[in-house]
């Protein structure tokens, strides 16, 4: 293997290596238990998500697993109406913008009138 | 991603964070504005994969499963019923298998679609177990690929290579080592690795430490 693993016993290596692998990971459980998708729904989207990268080019180490987890995420989330790209990018703006103006030391959050519900689903 | 429109910013602000970062933050915006997820929900679930589950689980119903055939033979019957007898189930409704290993066989798990994982019995998975190298190969040559994780089989040892889904996913009861005799439940869990219940490596013998 390109990466050959350690032999660790139990103890795992850092849960999620970064915040958003969580947010992401948490968020889709979320949407699971809601209903809002079945997980072998989100396995054959995710998984041809992942062939997709592979097939571009993308990495066989699995480090850009949660980069194709982010992407499927928005696409499963357009494709069933639940999301639209514009406002997927107003409020990625919108955080931008937020972190831009807030203080060092501030909790960033967004305003109230940040969200904008497009009314795609 | 032009930057233009904050030029009148003052920079000694916050640092911008990643891209993905503020996708995610978006997402989570646009659902939670949506009614469609609590945030409470997600923190409640990201909470419980950092800290609550992981292999130590799987170690436990495994070190179960050698010291008493009554419960190793529910466990094989049914494993979703005898992993949450321990108290591990949850995170949706899928199957768990169990599938054991004996000197004829050696079973190794893989997800060839994506990453589908016992989850309440092992955690999140490596990093290896989610590369396309191993979701490929594992199928392919599996005999070579266990050798580089340092795990070289007899040849008369038939490896079984399970491919788990959404629906059913599997766990790998390895062998007891030999020279475990003396040990207490708890011992015994200490020998069971992650990679033991995958199937890319065995319970470490007591010797070993």
């Amino acid at each position: 293997m390109s990466q050959p693993p350690e032999s660790q016993p139990l103890e795992p290596e850092r849960p999620f290596a970064e915040p958003w692998h969580a947010q992401i990971f948490g968020l889709t459980h979320a949407l699971a238990n809601a209903g809002i998708f079945t997980w072998p729904e989100w396995g054959t989207h995710f998984g041809a998500a992942l062939d997709q990268a592979l097939q571009a080019g993308g990495p066989e180490d699995g480090s850009d697993y949660y980069d194709v987890w982010l992407v499927a995420l928005e696409t499963m989330l357009i494709e069933r109406n639940h999301a639209d790209r514009d406002s997927l990018n107003d409020l990625r703006a919108a955080w931008t913008e937020a972190y831009l103006s807030t203080p060092h030391g501030d909790p960033v959050e967004l305003g109230s009138e940040a969200f904008v519900d497009r009314g795609s689903g | 991603m032009t930057k233009k429109e904050h030029h009148e910013h003052d920079h000694a602000h916050m640092l911008l964070p990643s891209d993905p970062t503020l996708r995610a933050k978006a997402i989570e915006t646009l659902l939670v504005g949506k009614g469609l997820v609590d945030p409470a929900a997600v923190d409640a679930i990201v909470d419980t994969f950092s800290n609550d589950i992981g292999p130590r689980n799987g170690a436990q119903v495994v070190a179960r499963s050698w010291i008493d055939p009554e419960y190793r033979a529910r466990l094989l019957a049914d494993g979703t019923a005898a992993m949450a007898e321990l108290g591990f189930s949850g995170m949706q409704g899928e199957h768990m298998v169990a599938v054991e290993n004996s000197d004829r066989v050696h079973n190794v798990v893989v997800c060839t679609l994506c990453s589908c994982y016992p989850w309440p019995v092992l955690g999140l998975p490596p990093v290896w177990f989610k590369s396309p190298e191993y979701r490929a190969r594992v199928v392919r040559e599996p005999r070579a690929v266990l050798t580089e994780f340092g795990l070289t089989l007899a040849d008369d040892v038939e490896i079984r290579v399970w491919d788990s889904t959404a629906e059913i996913r599997y766990l790998v009861i390895p062998q007891r080592p030999d020279g475990s005799e003396a040990l207490d439940e708890a011992g015994l869990a200490d020998l069971v690795t992650r990679d033991s219940m995958i199937g890319t490596g065995l319970a470490k013998s007591p010797e070993a430490g």
